[in-house]
């Protein structure tokens, strides 16, 4: 590249575009902090294996998880990842109601998942500090839940700004469209650790 | 006239409803300027890293003698922890990352700020009181003593209060790590002038892609390590407790796994700084830009799978030391490559030792003794016989301090006229140079010497043996503490009433030269076009040499 000299001659639309507002690079800053998010699960996802393989029996006869709960949890939390979806279609034609009505139902579900949580929690009989499995088993979940809180949180945020109609509409939606991308990748996350800790320990 | 023309047509003015100017207690707010946070990591890391270095001198009182009659060994633990975890989280990492990288990104790419101006504020803000927290630990049970690794079990035995807070503090500064690299990926990738092409791009700001992708995946796993350990001493969990089924070295693993990276972290932007620095004060086209620029982003992929040759001893299976050791050696490729690159970019050049230049050569010879030492541990025969002695306090305080701490310097002599619209006096930094210089020499040098004989690190005494060895540290340490003096005065003064610097002292041709010093508040009127490359001396179209350059008095 030495010695290339890039004169270009768009001289005047260039400096007119300079003082423009730059585009919404929100979307891509969440996507970048995602990464790192997943990251920090896949250590802890890397924890549980390592403790797996090195361990005969996992999970020990007296810490072992129940499985219709969490797998009915598991249903509603992806097809809640489709409802999300519908939400933001809709504002996408403009159409506000539909975007609450989506996003409420979704709220619903998340907080179904986290209500069914709890209720596990209650009823497995063994708690955080019982053996190396139950810690990994409620700090994975937990800190997923934490997560899903989270989540929760952002979507209530779109429906509780929502109500001006001004604020969102087919041309503004990137708040909307943050927290379906969030919402997918606590999906995406619980999909990884519902295989992992309830499935695949059952082989 | 430098990268770009300045183009002022009329009817384009800025206001947006800024100050013309920032007031000094600007700097003291939730600022969203990426230049007032730009300065103000560098003013916190620059007063932490006083704090680390007062803890350093202490710790060589204490090593004047083989006996503990100066700091009792709770509190020498305590300062010797404390000392390398400000050294890195709150000194190097945010001046070289934060303070450079806010400070120079958009106004290297032509930007007016950074892509998340408010998160990058949150991401400062999160530093001061991590510090405060790691200080304060000292009041609440004598601080973390662990070691700056806190490997368990001894970081769950000890201290558990100042441990903890040692984690959060940790996670703090980690997340401040995570955020600052969302904003720089963003920042470089949608930001830059339309005119500007990857490879138009000044190599500082490749250098902080590349720091910016290692610190974006490698941090979160230290964050969950730091979680871990968190759980493991305050909530009952034993996930690092051998007696209960858990297992230490799963933290070792990690923990390097961002540990091993965050060295690369505050080398990588440094060279970043060497590639901006070397090319403007020899007059010549940096040679390799393509290599050097790639040559970043090998070590970023590289050195994410090098961690475990900080664990050959931690019971490592045999094929692990073997693709560790190899994995290891080849970041000395790209590494020598940029070596090479900036040894060809001085070569036939016309050369002016300003202080700037001089620390930037400085770091070349300390940097490739040090990362020679590096290939020497690297290799897993030679690291088992030297480990845990003074050999790698030797080693990584030559690339830290003779590579880090040296870019750094060379960074502030270089753009502190931006910065500040004033220059540096120029003696007295050349006083800074030389007592840095020969306080480096004489106190790292004898250290790989007491390691090959067997002195074991983070011990407050040790063999009467070595006693005239750890008394030349010693003493070089106390040159060293004394070179910061000239320093500081040099910069309080010269911020207050140094020479004027007006826009492009340096007659250097990067965009952040082409507006004025320091730059308005969104950094230019109108935002500049690319005329030519950024390190284009030397050649016709820009005539740069037919100016003389300002000599600074």
């Amino acid at each position: 590249m030495q010695g290339t000299v890039d004169s270009t001659p768009v001289v005047t639309g260039h400096a007119v575009a300079a003082h423009e507002e730059h585009q919404d690079l929100r979307v891509l800053g969440l996507i970048t902090f995602l990464c790192s998010e997943f990251l920090m699960f896949a250590g802890f996802f890397a924890v549980f294996l390592v403790f797996w393989g090195s361990k005969a029996e996992w999970p020990p006869k007296e810490t072992e998880v129940e499985l219709l709960l969490p797998a009915v949890n598991t249903l509603i939390l992806v097809s809640s990842s489709l409802v999300i979806n519908l939400g933001t279609k809709a504002i996408k034609k403009n159409d506000l109601a539909g975007l609450r009505r989506w996003f409420g139902i979704t709220a619903a579900m998340g907080a179904i998942f986290l209500a069914g949580q709890v209720y596990e929690y209650m009823h497995l009989g063994y708690g955080l500090k019982t053996n190396l499995f139950s810690n990994c088993f409620y700090l994975l979940t937990g800190f997923h839940g934490l997560h899903v809180f989270i989540g929760l949180v952002l979507i209530l945020g779109v429906l509780w700004r929502s109500r001006r109609a001004d604020h969102y509409s087919d041309m503004t939606h990137t708040g909307p469209e943050m927290a379906e991308i969030y919402w997918h990748f606590v999906d995406v996350v619980w999909i990884v650790l519902f295989s992992l800790i309830y499935l695949l320990t059952l082989l | 006239m430098a990268q770009a023309d300045i183009l002022t047509p009329s009817g384009v003015q800025g206001g947006h409803g800024h100050p013309d100017k920032w007031k000094w207690y600007d700097y003291f707010t939730f600022n969203v300027d990426h230049k007032v946070i730009g300065i103000q990591y560098l003013v916190t890391s620059f007063l932490f890293y006083l704090v680390g270095g007062f803890m350093a001198v202490l710790m060589r009182t204490e090593l004047a003698t083989p006996d503990s009659d100066f700091l009792t060994p709770e509190l020498y633990n305590a300062f010797l922890t404390n000392h390398g975890t400000i050294m890195i989280f709150l000194w190097i990492v945010p001046a070289a990352i934060g303070g450079f990288g806010n400070y120079l990104i958009p106004l290297m790419i032509g930007a007016r700020d950074m892509a998340f101006p408010k998160l990058n504020a949150l991401a400062f803000w999160l530093n001061p009181p991590a510090g405060a927290l790691l200080v304060g630990s000292f009041f609440v049970g004598g601080g973390a003593q662990s070691g700056w690794t806190s490997y368990p079990p001894l970081s769950e035995i000890t201290a558990n209060l100042p441990q903890t807070l040692w984690c959060l503090a940790i996670v703090m500064v980690g997340s401040s790590s995570i955020l600052g690299s969302v904003n720089f990926l963003v920042t470089i990738w949608k930001m830059r002038v339309p005119s500007m092409a990857w490879d138009q791009m000044p190599l500082f700001c490749w250098a902080m892609v590349a720091t910016s992708l290692l610190a974006l995946f490698a941090t979160p796993v230290l964050a969950a390590a730091m979680v871990l350990l968190l759980f493991d001493i305050n909530f009952g969990t034993s996930f690092f407790k051998p007696d209960a089924g858990g297992n230490v070295v799963v933290y070792q693993h990690l923990f390097w796994f961002y540990s091993h990276p965050a060295v690369y972290l505050m080398i990588l932007p440094i060279f970043g700084i060497m590639s901006e620095v070397i090319p403007v004060h020899a007059r010549k086209p940096i040679f390799g830009y393509k290599a050097i620029a790639y040559s970043s982003m090998a070590i970023c992929l590289v050195g994410l799978f090098v961690w475990v040759h900080h664990m050959f001893t931690s019971g490592t299976a045999p094929w692990m030391r073997i693709f560790f050791t190899i994995s290891t050696l080849i970041v000395a490729v790209p590494t020598g490559v940029k070596i090479f690159s900036w040894v060809a970019t001085l070569w036939g050049g016309k050369i002016r030792y300003t202080t700037a230049m001089l620390f930037a050569v400085g770091l070349l010879s300390m940097f490739v003794f040090g990362g020679l030492s590096g290939v020497t541990l690297g290799a897993a025969p030679f690291d088992i016989h030297v480990h845990d002695t003074y050999y790698v306090v030797g080693h990584f305080h030559y690339v830290l301090f003779g590579g880090s701490v040296f870019g750094i310097y060379a960074g502030i002599y270089h753009w502190f006229p931006k910065m500040t619209g004033r220059m540096l006096n120029e003696p007295l930094g050349k006083v800074h140079f030389v007592l840095t210089f020969i306080g480096t020499i004489l106190t790292f040098t004898p250290m790989h010497s007491l390691g090959m004989q067997g002195m074991p690190r983070r011990v407050a005494m040790y063999d009467p043996q070595f006693t005239s060895l750890n008394q030349l540290v010693t003493v070089g340490s106390y040159i060293l503490a004394v070179s910061v003096i000239p320093f500081y005065i040099n910069v309080i003064w010269s911020w207050m009433a140094g020479q004027k610097a007006g826009p492009n002292p340096w007659n250097a041709l990067t965009l952040e030269w082409t507006t004025d010093s320091p730059p308005i508040i969104e950094n230019w009127e109108v935002l500049p076009v690319l005329t030519h490359g950024p390190y284009d001396y030397g050649f016709d179209p820009t005539a740069e040499d037919a100016e003389e350059a300002l000599v600074p008095k």
